[in-house]
């Protein structure tokens, strides 16, 4: 097993907002909107630097959707920012309309996705966005898994033509990523080469796929790991020739079970390659108040849910 | 600029001809909205607007219109046609397989003069707000107008752009409201009352001015005058714009009935003796 160590532990929205500042660097076009969530969303350095191409839009998340995409008319790259529930849910159809079927080229950043948002409780804890914004055509899906690898998707956004959606959260993970790293939208990133079983994670389960790949190597399984960072598109042919290999397969992401990543997965492989398939993911309900790392235990988002469903997959071969 | 008002009232003579035409050949669509706001779209694209029919989707230098309540389709698709955006003949194609003149104005099939997706009602003017928000910060001066239902104020998001158009001084923007009192249900009187709309917007900081008669093209010429000069000048404009739904086909006139149904043969007839054929049908 390939060891990953990590100097200190940050949390993704600061690396959306690292990324947002050196974007605004590269890209006079940049400009960024705000509906009332400066701070949580980690944009206060780039409303400093350039505080003409930042919008406060107030509580009115639809209103911002709406005038994101009015700017990109006009040639503006409008990077949202606000929580995921109200980055998605609660205005999905002016994304819909005024955005994705529009062919607006709007990056919808979203913090404090799924349950580890942790004490604000259900309301604010959407376990749906993925599933939401991956059935939109022409839609790209973005769950980065640490701080370097967040602030290296936001500024891959600039240069994708297109509507995005960037999936991030509130707590402190393991940065392990590099911090020179160039994000591909789209490509998958191999973490361990193995040949027991494949494990696909996504968002803050990446860490947890990697140490759940140490404890299975104290059990004698070999597991390859496999970091999706882009949902959709999905890097088919990098799922299709891990399987093929190890011929199992355990999904793992802080999301509802249907919808999400597993879906994905599980519907490229009914009709490519059928093959075993277990689900580390929310069984199709909310979440509530908690500390994260209760809450991911309780939900069964760890690494130990992710070894019990590898031992599982793996006697289904 | 002075007017024309004969030759702006012959192009909107062919653009009544043209709606009812593309509404009856398709047997659906939305005539009795697109027939009030006709002399409008005339007004704004054969005369005040500065835009070029090449069309570019950023817009730079031109004047932008967006139209929120995307179901008055018709009367858009007409108007862009004659004013040289596309060939009429594709006003044959609405509302049928395979064409760019969807049932709801969409860029998704690269239709020129059209810069974005409109028909669930409430997201124009947000989208108009962006437009002139990039306008500002490429330091173009150019105008961007944008046209709304009257039933359509019951969304809710256009009163979060209204809150945020005069708090962020956007003087560049001339929105109109399509104010014929009607809606599908009925009068928007008894459907959900709007109130007083010009104390609404002025109570939310929009420079607001009334053009009393819509469907008279003088007025109209005479209304766009006075909201371009007062733009500029620290609020968003709102013209209040009162019409007549179905104006031009005196059995379609005033009533909410005709608001998305189509005529049949003989009342086609009816309607275009009532318009005279001035540029030619397609």
């Amino acid at each position: 097993m390939k060891k990953y160590t990590y100097t200190e532990s940050k949390d993704t929205r600061s690396g959306f907002g690292a990324g947002l500042l050196e974007a605004g660097r590269q890209n006079d076009n940049v400009v960024a909107l705000c509906a009332d969530l400066i701070g949580s969303l980690k944009m206060n350095d780039f409303i400093k630097e350039f505080p003409e191409r930042f919008f406060q839009i107030g509580i009115a998340e639809a209103n911002m959707m709406g005038i994101a995409a009015g700017l990109t008319i006009g040639g503006k790259i409008p990077f949202t920012g606000t929580f995921a529930n109200f980055s998605t849910g609660r205005v999905y159809d002016q994304i819909r309309q005024s955005i994705a079927y529009s062919d607006k080229n709007v990056k919808i950043c979203a913090s404090h996705a799924g349950l580890t948002l942790g004490e604000d409780g259900a309301t604010h804890q959407i376990l749906e966005d993925i599933g939401l914004m991956k059935m939109l055509p022409g839609m790209t899906v973005i769950n980065p898994c640490d701080f370097n690898q967040t602030k290296a998707a936001t500024l891959a956004l600039v240069n994708h033509e297109g509507p995005a959606y960037l999936r991030f959260g509130r707590p402190v993970v393991p940065n392990f990523t590099p911090a020179d790293q160039t994000f591909e939208i789209g490509k998958a990133v191999m973490l361990n080469e193995g040949t027991d079983v494949t494990i696909i994670a996504t968002g803050h389960l990446v860490w947890e796929a990697i140490q759940a790949g140490e404890e299975l190597e104290t059990l004698g399984i070999n597991a390859e790991i496999i970091n999706i960072h882009t949902i959709k598109p999905l890097d088919e042919e990098a799922v299709l020739n891990s399987v093929t290999k190890t011929g199992c397969v355990v999904t793992a992401e802080e999301h509802n079970r249907l919808g999400g990543l597993g879906d994905s997965i599980a519907q490229l492989l009914a009709t490519k390659r059928p093959t075993p398939q277990e689900f580390v993911a929310v069984n199709d309900s909310f979440g509530e108040s908690g500390k994260p790392a209760q809450l991911m235990e309780k939900y069964g988002l760890n690494a130990a849910s992710i070894v019990a469903a590898a031992r599982k997959v793996i006697t289904r071969k | 600029m002075s007017a024309d008002i004969n030759k702006l009232e012959q192009i909107a003579s062919q653009v009544r001809r043209d709606i009812v035409r593309m509404v009856h050949a398709c047997q659906s669509g939305h005539p009795g909205g697109s027939l009030g706001c006709t002399d409008y779209f005339v007004a704004l694209y054969f005369y005040a607007m500065k835009h070029d029919p090449s069309f570019n989707m950023d817009g730079v230098g031109e004047d932008l219109f967006f139209l929120s309540n995307g179901h008055i389709s018709p009367v858009f698709y007409s108007t862009l046609a004659h004013a040289g955006y596309f060939p009429a003949s594709e006003l044959s194609t609405f509302r049928k397989m395979d064409s760019r003149l969807q049932g709801h104005p969409t860029t998704h099939e690269g239709l020129p003069g059209i810069r974005i997706a409109s028909g669930s009602l409430g997201q124009g003017l947000s989208v108009a707000i962006g437009a002139a928000q990039a306008k500002k910060l490429n330091k173009d001066s150019s105008l961007v107008y944008v046209l709304m239902g009257d039933g359509e104020l019951q969304e809710g998001q256009v009163w979060e752009a209204a809150m945020y158009a005069p708090h962020n001084k956007m003087d560049n923007i001339i929105a109109a409201i399509d104010y014929n009192g009607a809606q599908i249900d009925g009068s928007t009187e008894d459907v959900l009352s709007l109130g007083n709309l010009r104390a609404k917007w002025e109570a939310f900081g929009w420079d607001v001015l009334d053009v009393e008669q819509g469907n008279d093209m003088t007025s109209v010429i005479r209304g766009l005058d006075e909201a371009k000069s007062r733009s500029g000048k620290g609020k968003p404009v709102m013209i209040l714009l009162h019409t007549k739904m179905g104006n031009g086909v005196d059995f379609m006139m005033g009533s909410h009935k005709w608001h998305g149904i189509a005529p049949n043969d003989e009342q086609l007839a009816s309607a275009l003796a009532q318009n005279a054929e001035t540029l030619g049908d397609y």
